[in-house]
Protein backbone atom coordinates (compact mmCIF):
# COMPACT_ATOMS: atom_id res chain seq x y z
CA UNK A 1 0.00 0.00 0.00
CA UNK A 2 0.98 3.42 -0.99
CA UNK A 3 2.07 5.54 1.77
CA UNK A 4 0.38 8.77 1.78
CA UNK A 5 2.31 11.87 3.56
CA UNK A 6 1.81 14.07 5.90
CA UNK A 7 2.23 17.61 5.42
CA UNK A 8 1.43 20.46 8.46
CA UNK A 9 0.69 23.57 7.23
CA UNK A 10 1.45 26.33 10.38
CA UNK A 11 0.02 30.21 9.54
CA UNK A 12 -1.82 32.27 12.06
CA UNK A 13 -4.02 33.36 9.31
CA UNK A 14 -7.39 30.37 9.25
CA UNK A 15 -8.35 31.66 6.08
CA UNK A 16 -4.74 31.08 4.04
CA UNK A 17 -4.99 28.08 5.86
CA UNK A 18 -7.74 26.42 4.80
CA UNK A 19 -6.71 27.76 1.13
CA UNK A 20 -3.85 25.79 1.24
CA UNK A 21 -4.92 22.82 2.44
CA UNK A 22 -7.37 22.51 -0.21
CA UNK A 23 -4.57 23.01 -2.83
CA UNK A 24 -1.93 20.71 -1.21
CA UNK A 25 -4.26 18.18 -0.84
CA UNK A 26 -4.85 18.13 -4.50
CA UNK A 27 -1.29 17.03 -5.10
CA UNK A 28 -0.50 14.35 -7.24
CA UNK A 29 1.00 12.13 -4.15
CA UNK A 30 -2.67 13.23 -2.23
CA UNK A 31 -0.88 13.81 1.10
CA UNK A 32 -2.54 14.48 4.55
CA UNK A 33 -2.70 17.81 5.10
CA UNK A 34 -3.28 19.01 8.91
CA UNK A 35 -3.00 22.68 9.87
CA UNK A 36 -1.76 24.25 12.87
CA UNK A 37 -2.59 28.01 13.79
CA UNK A 38 0.47 28.78 15.83
CA UNK A 39 3.75 27.66 16.81
CA UNK A 40 3.28 26.42 19.72
CA UNK A 41 0.31 24.40 18.32
CA UNK A 42 2.61 23.12 15.26
CA UNK A 43 5.25 21.68 18.17
CA UNK A 44 2.35 19.25 20.16
CA UNK A 45 1.34 17.94 16.80
CA UNK A 46 4.54 17.41 15.37
CA UNK A 47 5.73 15.78 19.09
CA UNK A 48 2.39 13.16 18.78
CA UNK A 49 2.53 12.52 14.59
CA UNK A 50 5.13 11.90 12.26
CA UNK A 51 4.96 14.31 9.44
CA UNK A 52 7.06 14.28 6.27
CA UNK A 53 6.51 18.16 5.56
CA UNK A 54 6.57 21.42 7.64
CA UNK A 55 5.05 24.21 5.38
CA UNK A 56 4.91 27.67 8.10
CA UNK A 57 4.78 31.20 7.98
CA UNK A 58 7.62 33.92 9.63
CA UNK A 59 5.10 36.32 11.01
CA UNK A 60 3.39 35.20 13.93
CA UNK A 61 2.46 36.19 17.51
CA UNK A 62 4.01 34.84 20.55
CA UNK A 63 6.49 32.23 18.68
CA UNK A 64 7.34 32.94 15.38
CA UNK A 65 8.36 31.13 12.31
CA UNK A 66 12.24 31.51 13.18
CA UNK A 67 11.79 29.98 16.59
CA UNK A 68 9.68 27.27 15.87
CA UNK A 69 12.03 26.35 12.72
CA UNK A 70 15.18 26.48 14.88
CA UNK A 71 13.89 24.07 17.59
CA UNK A 72 12.13 21.90 14.96
CA UNK A 73 15.03 21.38 13.18
CA UNK A 74 17.18 20.10 16.21
CA UNK A 75 14.15 18.27 17.26
CA UNK A 76 13.09 16.17 14.03
CA UNK A 77 16.21 17.11 12.01
CA UNK A 78 14.14 14.48 9.17
CA UNK A 79 11.52 16.81 9.03
CA UNK A 80 11.66 18.60 5.07
CA UNK A 81 10.69 22.25 6.12
CA UNK A 82 9.47 25.10 4.03
CA UNK A 83 8.82 28.80 4.81
CA UNK A 84 6.38 30.46 3.15
CA UNK A 85 6.13 34.03 3.58
CA UNK A 86 5.16 37.55 1.86
CA UNK A 87 8.42 39.14 3.44
CA UNK A 88 10.74 39.74 0.60
CA UNK A 89 13.87 40.74 2.98
CA UNK A 90 17.45 38.72 2.10
CA UNK A 91 17.89 38.97 5.60
CA UNK A 92 15.56 37.04 6.69
CA UNK A 93 16.26 34.43 4.03
CA UNK A 94 19.56 34.44 5.03
CA UNK A 95 18.85 33.87 8.40
CA UNK A 96 16.07 31.04 7.30
CA UNK A 97 18.68 29.28 5.21
CA UNK A 98 21.07 29.32 7.76
CA UNK A 99 18.77 27.41 10.14
CA UNK A 100 18.72 24.48 7.76
CA UNK A 101 15.30 24.89 6.21
CA UNK A 102 15.15 23.47 2.74
CA UNK A 103 13.17 26.15 0.74
CA UNK A 104 12.36 29.94 1.49
CA UNK A 105 9.40 30.46 -0.51
CA UNK A 106 7.49 33.72 -1.13
CA UNK A 107 3.67 33.43 -0.93
CA UNK A 108 2.62 32.90 -4.36
CA UNK A 109 0.91 35.66 -6.29
CA UNK A 110 -0.24 34.17 -9.73
CA UNK A 111 -1.28 30.58 -10.49
CA UNK A 112 2.12 30.23 -12.39
CA UNK A 113 3.90 30.77 -8.94
CA UNK A 114 1.50 28.80 -7.32
CA UNK A 115 2.28 25.99 -10.17
CA UNK A 116 5.29 26.15 -8.97
CA UNK A 117 5.37 25.80 -5.50
CA UNK A 118 2.97 22.89 -5.78
CA UNK A 119 5.50 21.38 -8.12
CA UNK A 120 8.03 21.94 -5.32
CA UNK A 121 6.49 20.73 -2.61
CA UNK A 122 5.53 17.45 -4.98
CA UNK A 123 9.35 17.21 -5.34
CA UNK A 124 10.27 17.60 -1.98
CA UNK A 125 7.38 14.88 -0.43
CA UNK A 126 8.93 12.71 -2.76
CA UNK A 127 12.63 13.50 -2.37
CA UNK A 128 14.09 10.40 -0.10
CA UNK A 129 16.02 11.18 2.96
CA UNK A 130 19.53 11.81 2.54
CA UNK A 131 21.64 9.85 5.64
CA UNK A 132 24.68 10.68 4.51
CA UNK A 133 24.68 14.05 6.34
CA UNK A 134 22.08 16.58 7.25
CA UNK A 135 22.44 20.79 7.58
CA UNK A 136 23.67 22.61 10.83
CA UNK A 137 21.71 24.48 13.42
CA UNK A 138 22.83 27.55 13.96
CA UNK A 139 22.44 27.43 18.15
CA UNK A 140 25.14 24.59 18.05
CA UNK A 141 28.75 25.48 18.31
CA UNK A 142 31.75 23.59 16.88
CA UNK A 143 32.73 22.90 20.41
CA UNK A 144 29.21 21.43 21.58
CA UNK A 145 29.47 19.64 18.33
CA UNK A 146 32.67 18.05 19.09
CA UNK A 147 32.20 17.22 22.50
CA UNK A 148 28.96 15.49 21.58
CA UNK A 149 30.73 13.07 18.81
CA UNK A 150 33.21 12.01 21.25
CA UNK A 151 31.45 11.82 24.42
CA UNK A 152 29.40 9.42 22.51
CA UNK A 153 32.38 7.65 21.61
CA UNK A 154 31.57 7.98 17.34
CA UNK A 155 33.75 7.75 14.40
CA UNK A 156 32.66 10.46 11.86
CA UNK A 157 33.74 13.09 9.69
CA UNK A 158 32.53 16.64 10.55
CA UNK A 159 32.83 18.56 7.49
CA UNK A 160 32.31 22.69 8.59
CA UNK A 161 31.92 25.18 5.45
CA UNK A 162 32.24 29.06 6.62
CA UNK A 163 31.68 31.15 3.65
CA UNK A 164 34.62 30.11 1.31
CA UNK A 165 36.34 27.73 3.48
CA UNK A 166 35.74 24.10 4.30
CA UNK A 167 37.45 22.50 7.33
CA UNK A 168 37.26 18.66 8.07
CA UNK A 169 37.54 16.99 11.44
CA UNK A 170 38.17 13.43 11.91
CA UNK A 171 36.91 11.83 14.88
CA UNK A 172 37.47 8.14 15.32
CA UNK A 173 36.32 6.44 18.46
CA UNK A 174 35.44 9.37 20.32
CA UNK A 175 38.79 10.79 19.78
CA UNK A 176 39.90 13.72 16.85
CA UNK A 177 42.76 12.10 14.89
CA UNK A 178 43.10 15.13 11.98
CA UNK A 179 41.53 18.26 10.81
CA UNK A 180 41.80 20.10 7.15
CA UNK A 181 41.72 23.55 6.52
CA UNK A 182 42.86 24.87 2.91
CA UNK A 183 47.19 24.26 3.78
CA UNK A 184 46.45 23.86 7.29
CA UNK A 185 46.67 19.94 9.11
CA UNK A 186 46.37 18.48 12.52
CA UNK A 187 45.99 21.06 15.69
CA UNK A 188 46.72 24.00 13.73
CA UNK A 189 43.71 23.59 11.27
CA UNK A 190 41.82 22.10 14.20
CA UNK A 191 42.49 25.71 16.11
CA UNK A 192 41.52 27.31 13.33
CA UNK A 193 38.40 25.53 12.35
CA UNK A 194 37.24 25.98 16.05
CA UNK A 195 37.72 30.01 15.66
CA UNK A 196 34.33 29.89 13.23
CA UNK A 197 31.93 31.33 14.49
CA UNK A 198 29.32 30.72 11.90
CA UNK A 199 28.66 27.82 9.24
CA UNK A 200 26.93 24.88 8.12
CA UNK A 201 28.05 21.69 8.89
CA UNK A 202 27.50 18.21 8.16
CA UNK A 203 28.76 14.49 9.23
CA UNK A 204 30.39 12.15 6.77
CA UNK A 205 31.32 8.49 6.92
CA UNK A 206 34.24 7.80 9.22
CA UNK A 207 37.17 7.11 7.66
CA UNK A 208 38.76 4.54 9.98
CA UNK A 209 41.85 4.21 8.09
CA UNK A 210 42.84 8.01 8.01
CA UNK A 211 46.22 8.46 9.14
CA UNK A 212 46.17 10.31 12.95
CA UNK A 213 48.22 13.18 13.08
CA UNK A 214 46.23 14.78 16.48
CA UNK A 215 47.39 13.16 19.71
CA UNK A 216 46.19 15.38 22.43
CA UNK A 217 43.02 14.28 24.22
CA UNK A 218 39.57 16.07 22.74
CA UNK A 219 39.61 17.13 25.88
CA UNK A 220 42.66 19.30 25.96
CA UNK A 221 42.43 20.42 22.36
CA UNK A 222 38.75 21.86 23.36
CA UNK A 223 40.40 23.93 26.49
CA UNK A 224 43.15 25.06 24.36
CA UNK A 225 40.57 26.55 21.88
CA UNK A 226 38.68 27.99 24.58
CA UNK A 227 41.21 29.16 26.28
CA UNK A 228 42.58 31.14 23.02
CA UNK A 229 38.62 32.00 22.46
CA UNK A 230 39.31 33.87 25.88
CA UNK A 231 42.56 35.54 25.01
CA UNK A 232 41.02 37.31 21.64
CA UNK A 233 37.96 38.12 23.40
CA UNK A 234 40.30 40.12 25.91
CA UNK A 235 42.32 41.38 23.19
CA UNK A 236 39.02 42.68 21.30
CA UNK A 237 37.95 44.46 24.95
CA UNK A 238 40.89 46.33 25.01
CA UNK A 239 41.10 47.05 21.55
CA UNK A 240 37.92 48.83 21.28
CA UNK A 241 38.97 50.33 24.72
CA UNK A 242 41.88 52.36 22.34
CA UNK A 243 39.70 52.84 18.81
CA UNK A 244 38.02 56.25 20.24
CA UNK A 245 41.04 58.11 18.44
CA UNK A 246 43.11 57.94 15.25
CA UNK A 247 45.42 55.26 15.96
CA UNK A 248 49.65 55.44 14.92
CA UNK A 249 50.21 53.04 12.20
CA UNK A 250 52.13 50.49 13.36
CA UNK A 251 50.85 50.21 16.63
CA UNK A 252 51.00 46.66 17.99
CA UNK A 253 47.18 45.33 18.70
CA UNK A 254 45.22 42.50 17.82
CA UNK A 255 42.64 43.86 15.27
CA UNK A 256 42.81 41.45 12.54
CA UNK A 257 44.22 43.61 10.41
CA UNK A 258 47.99 42.54 10.87
CA UNK A 259 46.92 38.66 9.93
CA UNK A 260 45.37 40.45 7.12
CA UNK A 261 48.54 42.02 5.69
CA UNK A 262 50.49 39.20 6.05
CA UNK A 263 48.45 37.50 3.42
CA UNK A 264 49.17 36.65 0.02
CA UNK A 265 49.60 39.40 -2.51
CA UNK A 266 47.96 42.12 0.01
CA UNK A 267 49.77 45.55 0.04
CA UNK A 268 48.11 47.44 2.61
CA UNK A 269 44.81 46.87 5.09
CA UNK A 270 42.68 49.69 6.67
CA UNK A 271 39.80 49.11 8.86
CA UNK A 272 37.59 52.48 9.94
CA UNK A 273 34.88 52.51 12.03
CA UNK A 274 33.72 55.59 12.64
CA UNK A 275 34.82 59.13 10.81
CA UNK A 276 37.32 59.48 13.32
CA UNK A 277 38.56 55.91 13.79
CA UNK A 278 41.05 54.51 11.59
CA UNK A 279 43.57 51.96 11.87
CA UNK A 280 45.54 50.58 9.13
CA UNK A 281 48.74 48.77 7.97
CA UNK A 282 51.09 49.17 5.55
CA UNK A 283 49.74 52.44 4.59
CA UNK A 284 52.31 55.59 5.40
CA UNK A 285 49.12 58.04 4.98
CA UNK A 286 45.84 56.16 5.40
CA UNK A 287 43.51 59.36 5.69
CA UNK A 288 43.12 59.88 2.40
CA UNK A 289 42.33 56.63 1.07
CA UNK A 290 39.79 56.08 4.33
CA UNK A 291 38.13 59.45 2.97
CA UNK A 292 37.69 57.73 -0.46
CA UNK A 293 36.47 54.12 1.15
CA UNK A 294 34.13 56.05 3.40
CA UNK A 295 33.03 58.40 0.94
CA UNK A 296 32.69 55.22 -2.10
CA UNK A 297 30.51 52.95 0.34
CA UNK A 298 28.41 55.77 1.19
CA UNK A 299 28.14 55.97 -2.52
CA UNK A 300 27.14 53.08 -3.96
CA UNK A 301 25.08 51.84 -0.83
CA UNK A 302 22.38 54.86 -1.91
CA UNK A 303 22.85 54.10 -5.07
CA UNK A 304 22.07 50.15 -4.08
CA UNK A 305 18.40 51.43 -2.64
CA UNK A 306 17.69 53.50 -5.11
CA UNK A 307 18.54 50.39 -7.67
CA UNK A 308 16.65 48.16 -5.39
CA UNK A 309 19.62 45.96 -5.93
CA UNK A 310 20.15 44.41 -2.38
CA UNK A 311 22.99 45.14 -0.22
CA UNK A 312 26.27 46.18 -1.55
CA UNK A 313 28.86 43.42 -1.42
CA UNK A 314 31.79 44.60 -2.50
CA UNK A 315 33.64 47.17 -4.32
CA UNK A 316 36.81 46.43 -6.22
CA UNK A 317 39.22 48.56 -8.37
CA UNK A 318 41.83 47.78 -10.75
CA UNK A 319 44.76 50.67 -10.56
CA UNK A 320 47.80 50.39 -12.69
CA UNK A 321 49.84 51.03 -9.30
CA UNK A 322 47.68 48.70 -7.28
CA UNK A 323 43.96 47.23 -6.78
CA UNK A 324 41.95 47.98 -3.72
CA UNK A 325 38.54 46.28 -2.39
CA UNK A 326 36.43 47.83 0.10
CA UNK A 327 33.80 45.98 2.38
CA UNK A 328 31.51 46.77 5.36
CA UNK A 329 31.16 43.88 7.77
CA UNK A 330 29.98 43.98 11.16
CA UNK A 331 29.29 47.79 11.53
CA UNK A 332 33.21 48.48 10.43
CA UNK A 333 34.61 49.69 6.78
CA UNK A 334 37.45 47.64 5.46
CA UNK A 335 40.11 48.56 2.53
CA UNK A 336 42.66 45.76 1.40
CA UNK A 337 45.20 46.76 -1.49
CA UNK A 338 46.15 43.94 -3.31
CA UNK A 339 49.17 43.41 -6.07
CA UNK A 340 47.63 45.06 -9.43
CA UNK A 341 49.36 41.30 -11.00
CA UNK A 342 45.98 40.45 -9.44
CA UNK A 343 42.68 40.82 -11.95
CA UNK A 344 38.93 41.73 -10.60
CA UNK A 345 37.94 38.25 -10.27
CA UNK A 346 40.93 37.10 -7.77
CA UNK A 347 40.84 40.22 -5.72
CA UNK A 348 37.23 39.85 -5.02
CA UNK A 349 37.30 35.87 -4.67
CA UNK A 350 40.16 36.69 -1.79
CA UNK A 351 38.97 39.39 -0.46
CA UNK A 352 35.90 37.20 0.42
CA UNK A 353 37.70 34.83 1.68
CA UNK A 354 39.51 38.10 4.11
CA UNK A 355 35.66 39.15 5.29
CA UNK A 356 35.13 35.53 6.24
CA UNK A 357 38.33 35.32 8.08
CA UNK A 358 37.63 38.96 9.78
CA UNK A 359 33.80 38.04 11.01
CA UNK A 360 35.49 34.81 12.61
CA UNK B 1 -7.32 29.44 -9.33
CA UNK B 2 -8.21 33.14 -10.49
CA UNK B 3 -9.65 34.03 -6.86
CA UNK B 4 -6.69 32.77 -5.03
CA UNK B 5 -4.81 35.84 -6.81
CA UNK B 6 -6.29 38.46 -4.96
CA UNK B 7 -6.19 36.20 -1.74
CA UNK B 8 -2.45 35.86 -1.83
CA UNK B 9 -0.48 38.83 0.23
CA UNK B 10 1.71 40.16 -2.22
CA UNK B 11 5.54 41.02 -1.67
CA UNK B 12 6.41 44.92 -3.06
CA UNK B 13 6.85 44.64 -6.55
CA UNK B 14 10.80 44.92 -7.78
CA UNK B 15 12.24 47.04 -9.97
CA UNK B 16 13.24 45.30 -13.26
CA UNK B 17 17.32 45.85 -13.08
CA UNK B 18 18.53 45.07 -17.04
CA UNK B 19 22.02 44.15 -18.54
CA UNK B 20 23.71 46.32 -20.54
CA UNK B 21 26.07 49.69 -21.25
CA UNK B 22 26.89 52.93 -21.19
CA UNK B 23 29.10 55.93 -21.81
CA UNK B 24 29.57 59.09 -20.18
CA UNK B 25 31.39 61.98 -20.52
CA UNK B 26 33.49 64.06 -17.97
CA UNK B 27 30.75 66.31 -17.91
CA UNK B 28 27.98 63.70 -16.81
CA UNK B 29 26.21 63.51 -20.35
CA UNK B 30 25.21 59.91 -21.34
CA UNK B 31 26.85 59.48 -24.60
CA UNK B 32 25.64 56.22 -25.94
CA UNK B 33 23.39 53.35 -24.13
CA UNK B 34 22.22 49.97 -25.04
CA UNK B 35 19.93 49.74 -22.18
CA UNK B 36 15.84 49.62 -22.51
CA UNK B 37 13.91 52.45 -22.87
CA UNK B 38 12.31 51.32 -20.02
CA UNK B 39 14.95 51.63 -17.39
CA UNK B 40 14.41 55.40 -16.38
CA UNK B 41 17.20 57.64 -17.32
CA UNK B 42 17.66 58.83 -14.04
CA UNK B 43 18.60 56.16 -12.75
CA UNK B 44 21.28 55.78 -15.74
CA UNK B 45 22.82 59.24 -14.90
CA UNK B 46 22.47 58.29 -11.20
CA UNK B 47 24.86 55.65 -11.99
CA UNK B 48 27.07 57.27 -14.51
CA UNK B 49 27.73 59.74 -11.68
CA UNK B 50 28.69 57.28 -8.74
CA UNK B 51 31.30 55.73 -10.83
CA UNK B 52 32.57 58.74 -12.47
CA UNK B 53 32.69 60.63 -8.79
CA UNK B 54 34.76 57.16 -7.80
CA UNK B 55 37.14 57.49 -10.12
CA UNK B 56 37.45 61.35 -9.26
CA UNK B 57 37.51 60.96 -5.99
CA UNK B 58 40.54 58.02 -6.49
CA UNK B 59 42.88 60.19 -8.17
CA UNK B 60 42.79 62.62 -5.53
CA UNK B 61 42.88 59.96 -3.07
CA UNK B 62 45.81 59.16 -4.84
CA UNK B 63 44.74 56.08 -5.90
CA UNK B 64 44.07 56.14 -9.75
CA UNK B 65 41.88 53.49 -10.73
CA UNK B 66 40.94 52.58 -14.13
CA UNK B 67 38.60 50.05 -13.54
CA UNK B 68 35.67 49.34 -10.84
CA UNK B 69 33.55 46.61 -10.21
CA UNK B 70 30.44 47.05 -7.85
CA UNK B 71 28.46 44.27 -6.55
CA UNK B 72 25.15 43.73 -5.25
CA UNK B 73 23.28 40.42 -5.01
CA UNK B 74 20.84 41.63 -7.99
CA UNK B 75 23.37 43.94 -10.22
CA UNK B 76 27.47 43.56 -11.41
CA UNK B 77 28.47 47.13 -12.26
CA UNK B 78 31.41 47.13 -14.06
CA UNK B 79 33.15 50.43 -15.15
CA UNK B 80 36.27 51.57 -17.27
CA UNK B 81 37.32 55.25 -16.72
CA UNK B 82 37.50 57.01 -20.24
CA UNK B 83 39.21 60.40 -19.87
CA UNK B 84 37.29 61.39 -16.86
CA UNK B 85 34.36 60.10 -18.25
CA UNK B 86 33.56 55.98 -17.97
CA UNK B 87 32.08 53.34 -20.13
CA UNK B 88 29.54 51.09 -17.85
CA UNK B 89 28.33 47.66 -17.90
CA UNK B 90 25.58 46.70 -16.12
CA UNK B 91 24.91 42.93 -15.42
CA UNK B 92 21.34 41.40 -13.86
CA UNK B 93 21.52 38.15 -12.61
CA UNK B 94 18.94 35.49 -15.17
CA UNK B 95 16.68 34.94 -11.98
CA UNK B 96 15.39 31.38 -14.24
CA UNK B 97 19.58 30.75 -13.91
CA UNK B 98 20.43 30.15 -10.87
CA UNK B 99 24.44 31.27 -10.14
CA UNK B 100 26.56 28.49 -9.22
CA UNK B 101 26.94 27.89 -5.37
CA UNK B 102 30.94 27.75 -4.25
CA UNK B 103 30.76 26.40 -1.14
Amino acid sequence: METRYKILLVDDDPDLLEVYRDTLALLPSQPEVHTAPSGARAMAMLEADSYRLLISDLKMPKMDGLQLLSVVRRKFPELRTVVLTSMADENFRSRVYSLGVDLYWHKPGSEQEMTQFLECMESLLGREYDEAGFRGVQSKSLMDLVQLECISQSSTVLRITNGPFIGRIWVNQGEVVDAEMEELRGEDAFQKILRWKAGNFEFLPDEPHRPRTIFKSYNALLLESAQASDERSNADTSHNRLTNTTVPNGTPRSSGLTEIVNTDCVEFAMKTVAETMVDSRGLENPEHIAGWMRQSLDRFHTLGETLQAGGLQQITGIGLQRNVAVAQKGGANLCVGWKNTLDATEVRDRMKKILTLWAS
Amino acid sequence: MGFLTSFFKRAKPLLQLHSGSFSMDRSGRILATTLPTSFPQSLVLEIGRCVVETFRTGQTAQLPLEELVVHYPGLKITAREMRGGAIVFLSAPNVSTPTQQTS
